[in-house]
């Protein structure tokens, strides 16, 4: 393949578009409702549906193939869900058992077919999207484009006349019930939808591609959405990009790192769509894996700022009368010497909670003090603490050596109005249990 | 040839029950095979006697490695699986066996050939990468476990499936066989494989053997597990590591497709037997072995039959057995149940109403049939079933054709159920404050499971009652 020619790429993107957005508009939903290997399932059981259909009727046209493969996909959701109820076996170990069987059996069909037909178990896998451009020799409209266009129609109404009641029976079925929408059906509505498209991907995309479509874009939309109608978008952009980037690199990428010929578009497909999830994973604004350590990291970056105002506090509250400020080694053997301590003594200097005393000598020369705002700053945590503590002391029987350690992970989460109304339910106390003043509440600093 | 006619008859059922081909034309009645199939001849091709005979007796080294190799992957895979099962992880050896493909095409990438060891040590690698991704996924809030199977499944085979799309322009002939490892290829297997697989089973029972405990408590409760000091990550890692061990080498006979099929099957099927672990893992282990012997044997014995597909089936077998077998968690056997307790149901509402009618008509009399079939709305067959249940039981007796009256011992029965019911009633109106009107139908269902042990506290708490006390809200055939 030399460049991008519009009358074969064309077609082949074409229909990886189509199937990926088909599958992907039922994904989402299977990823709500919790099912998204119903989809697996289904996809691995269309298969003895497909052989039967065959071999009963003789031909290859798409009615009893569909007819098959359809029955075989409802068969599937309703014999897992009779092993599951009746056999008592776990959902996924009995939908395991019986999409496993299935295919085995429409495995042994196919070979017993293979001799003389071009069902050929490798196609079931990889699909052969690369042959639709043959197809469109001497024709307007590829059959299978046909076929996908008219199913990713049947997917797109569906979702438009039942979007609230599918909303509704997917988020709460028991509301939907009530509400007069029966959920069963719509289940099943789902299910005999996903046969239908699983179907018509299998011979040009095969069923990995579907797999992967049915899942990938619906959780990769589900990390960055909670609305349902945005998931639904941003699911299909990442079909739509799947689609194209996927065909790209199967088609040139082999070629740009010196090796000969292409590679199958469909699990290329499958491998882009993997690829932006992954994005989704580290990216994602909320629920992503850069994000939660960036908050984790702030958090705990803030809890040692917290640590370290107090300690200095605690260190002048023991020296009324001057003393020498206390050594930054010291500050850090008590809190525990590492980067993120180090990095946070540093912000709080340079925010003007801590200033450095160099009129030590010796030992001394990197003495640590609170600033005036460093000092209201860690007042409001050392009342925090001690507030805390009494109001434990009261309400709760616990022994006076256990109030600190709760009190040490609360001081941080505890506002002014919190500390105002423990005062206010202690009566203004002095003293904690342990018999330290509670410091006064202070301006704003 | 016709001696056999018998033994091969019955193969023949066999096969055709697995199958269920819709066959139209069976070929073993007609003897020798024709070489030109038709499209429309999906009949299979029978093996002659001497074929039979090699392969049950084991003539055929080729064949005797294939049986001994998958019969100790079944066995192997039983005890890992009992294990996976129980822990609800049956299904991450559906993402690992699917992470296994892009391995083997990698080795095979750098390797530039065929070296079966060496491919295994990809598949394993990607293999546990597949699962520790799984593990990953999961920690993130937004994807269950069940997605992230998914995900894992098939963007870790498309990887697998783009590599092999390379190999395949980038040589001939050598890459043929990758293919095997998706849908097996057990007529491939030399017995060094077969060694493989036997020194695999063999580590394998003997980690269950040696972690029992640990891997009971893991599965049952690994909470209390943590509590009495079990390590439970480590038990957790060892377990899939062995599920990886019998995935890896079972890929080439099986295929990474429906090898975790025989990971799944014969654990649940197990499960339908007992409550036991023991005896389930060594019944699983048992189905798991035969699964791997009948399925081999037959695919060697018949053409075109995939090995790893006719193993799955026969477990399918196995298992679909089990869910209508079992003594006590079948299907049969439940149904049975059920049908006898509707049964006994059945004739103590009969006995009672009997007992109903008695008080208006005086003991002894001869009760037309009709009103008893006035007393409850039952269908007249369902009726002339349960009279005749009665008679035989020796409750009842039909001296004409319309009348019935009760023998001694079948008052005795009826008027027991009778102050059962009226007992039931009464405690329901006095001390739970239930209206008398209400009361009737929810006697109606509690009456058959009273024991005499609540009769008699019911008797402590209602001292006023002896006899059949009246009813509290009207006789029901009176009304």
């Amino acid at each position: 393949m030399t460049g991008w020619q519009w009358d074969i790429d064309g077609w082949i993107v074409l229909a990886g578009i189509l199937s990926a957005v088909s599958c992907a508009l039922l994904g989402n939903y299977l990823v709500l409702r919790r099912m998204s290997l119903m989809g697996d399932a289904i996809s691995h059981a269309v298969l003895p549906g497909l052989a039967i259909a065959f071999l009963i009727s003789h031909s290859r046209s798409s009615v009893p193939m569909f007819v098959g493969a359809v029955s075989a996909g409802l068969l599937t959701a309703v014999l897992s869900q009779t092993v599951h109820r009746y056999g008592k076996v776990e959902h996924g170990a009995a939908m395991g058992v019986v999409f496993s069987v299935l295919f085995a059996l429409g495995l042994i069909l196919i070979r017993q077919a293979a001799d003389h037909v071009d069902l050929d178990p490798g196609c079931v896998l990889y699909g052969n999207i690369n042959q639709i451009p043959l197809d469109a020799i001497g024709s307007a409209l590829p059959p299978p484009i046909l076929n996908l266009g008219i199913v990713l129609l049947v997917n797109v109404a569906f979702i438009a006349l039942f979007y609230k009641e599918m909303k509704i029976s997917t988020f709460d079925p028991q509301l939907a019930t009530t509400v007069g929408i029966p959920a069963d059906l719509m289940h099943y509505a789902l299910m005999v939808l996903v046969s239908v498209t699983t179907v018509a991907n299998f011979e040009s995309v095969g069923s990995i591609l579907v797999i992967a479509m049915l899942i990938v874009p619906g959780v990769t939309a589900h990390l960055l959405t909670d609305r349902l109608g945005a998931m639904i978008a941003v699911s299909i952009i990442v079909a739509v990009f799947s689609a194209v980037v996927g065909h790209v690199f199967a088609a040139f990428g082999p070629a740009w790192i010196g090796l000969p010929g292409s590679t199958h578009t469909s699990a290329m497909m499958a491998v882009v769509a993997g690829g932006l999830l992954l994005i989704a994973v580290l990216l994602a604004p909320r629920h992503g894996v850069i994000s939660r350590a960036w908050h984790r990291l702030i958090l705990s970056l803030n809890i040692i700022r917290d640590d370290v105002l107090s300690l200095l506090l605690r260190w002048q509250e023991v020296r009324p009368e001057g003393g020498r400020p206390i050594r930054q080694a010291e500050v850090l053997a008590a809190i525990g010497d590492s980067p993120l301590t180090r990095w946070s003594l540093r912000t709080l200097v340079r925010s003007g909670y801590v200033m450095l005393d160099r009129t030590g000598r010796g030992d001394d020369a990197d003495g640590m003090k609170l600033t005036a705002s460093g000092l209201s700053r860690a007042t409001g945590l050392i009342r925090s603490h001690r507030l805390w503590e009494a109001y434990i002391d009261k309400h709760f029987k616990l022994p006076t050596s256990h109030l600190h350690l709760s009190a040490e992970r609360v001081e941080h989460y505890i506002t002014s109005e919190m500390r105002d109304e423990m005062s206010a339910d202690l009566t203004s106390p002095q003293h904690d249990p342990h018999g330290r003043a509670i410091p006064p509440e202070q301006g704003e600093g | 040839m016709y001696s056999l006619r018998t033994a091969r008859s019955l193969l023949a059922l066999a096969v055709m029950l697995l199958v269920s081909v819709p066959a139209a034309s069976p070929a073993w009645a007609s003897g020798e095979p024709s070489r030109s199939r038709s499209i429309t001849d999906t009949s299979l091709q029978w093996p002659s006697g001497e074929t039979l005979a090699r392969v049950l007796l084991f003539r055929d080294y080729n064949t005797r490695v294939v049986v001994i190799g998958t019969t100790l992957l079944g066995a192997a895979a039983g005890v890992i699986g009992t294990f996976a099962y129980l822990r609800k992880r049956a299904l991450m050896g559906d993402a690992l066996s699917h992470a296994t493909l892009p391995g083997i095409a990698i080795a095979f990438i750098l390797l530039g050939a065929k070296s079966l060891p060496l491919l295994l040590v990809g598949a394993t690698i990607t293999g546990v990468l597949g699962v520790f991704a799984v593990i990953g996924l999961r920690t993130i809030p937004r994807i269950r476990e069940d997605a992230a199977i998914g995900i894992v499944l098939s963007v870790f085979f498309g990887v697998g499936m783009v590599l092999l799309g390379v190999i395949q322009q980038m040589r001939t002939g050598q890459e043929a066989g990758l293919s095997g490892f998706i849908y097996g290829k057990a007529a491939a297997m030399l017995a060094a494989d077969a060694w493989l697989i036997g020194v695999a089973a063999i580590v394998v029972v003997a980690g269950c053997g040696l972690l029992f405990k640990e891997f009971r408590a893991v599965c049952f409760d690994p909470q209390f597990a943590s509590s009495i000091g079990v390590r439970v990550h480590l038990v957790d890692f060892i377990m899939m590591a062995l599920v990886v061990l019998t995935t890896v080498v079972g890929l080439q006979a099986v295929g990474l497709i429906l090898i975790v099929a025989l990971l799944i099957i014969p654990a649940a099927a197990a499960r339908f037997w007992t409550d036991d672990l023991r005896m389930m893992t060594i019944l699983s282990a048992v189905f798991g072995a035969l699964s791997g012997y009948f399925g081999s044997t037959f695919s060697a014995l018949l053409p075109r039959l995939p090995t790893g597909a006719v193993i799955v089936l026969c477990a399918g077998g196995v298992f679909g057995m089990s869910m209508l077998l079992a003594p006590k968690r079948g299907l049969l056997a439940a149904s049975y149940r059920h049908w006898a307790l509707r049964r006994n149901t059945a004739y103590q509402h009969l006995l009672r109403a009997l007992a109903e009618l008695e008080e208006q008509f005086g003991e002894g009399a001869e009760i037309p049939s009709a009103r008893l079939a006035g007393a409850r709305r039952w269908s007249p067959l369902h009726m002339r079933s349960c009279l005749a249940a009665a008679r035989r039981r020796g409750a009842i007796e039909r001296r004409e054709q319309d009348v019935i009256t009760l023998t001694p011992s079948g008052r005795a029965q009826a008027r027991r159920m009778l102050r059962n019911h009226r007992l039931w009633e009464l405690y329901l109106i006095r001390h739970a404050d239930i209206a008398p009107s209400h009361v009737d139908r929810d006697a109606d269902d509690v009456e058959h499971v009273l024991s005499e042990g609540i009769v008699r506290e019911l008797e402590d708490e209602l001292t006023d009652i002896t006899g059949v006390p009246p009813s509290p809200h009207g006789s029901r055939s009176a009304s």
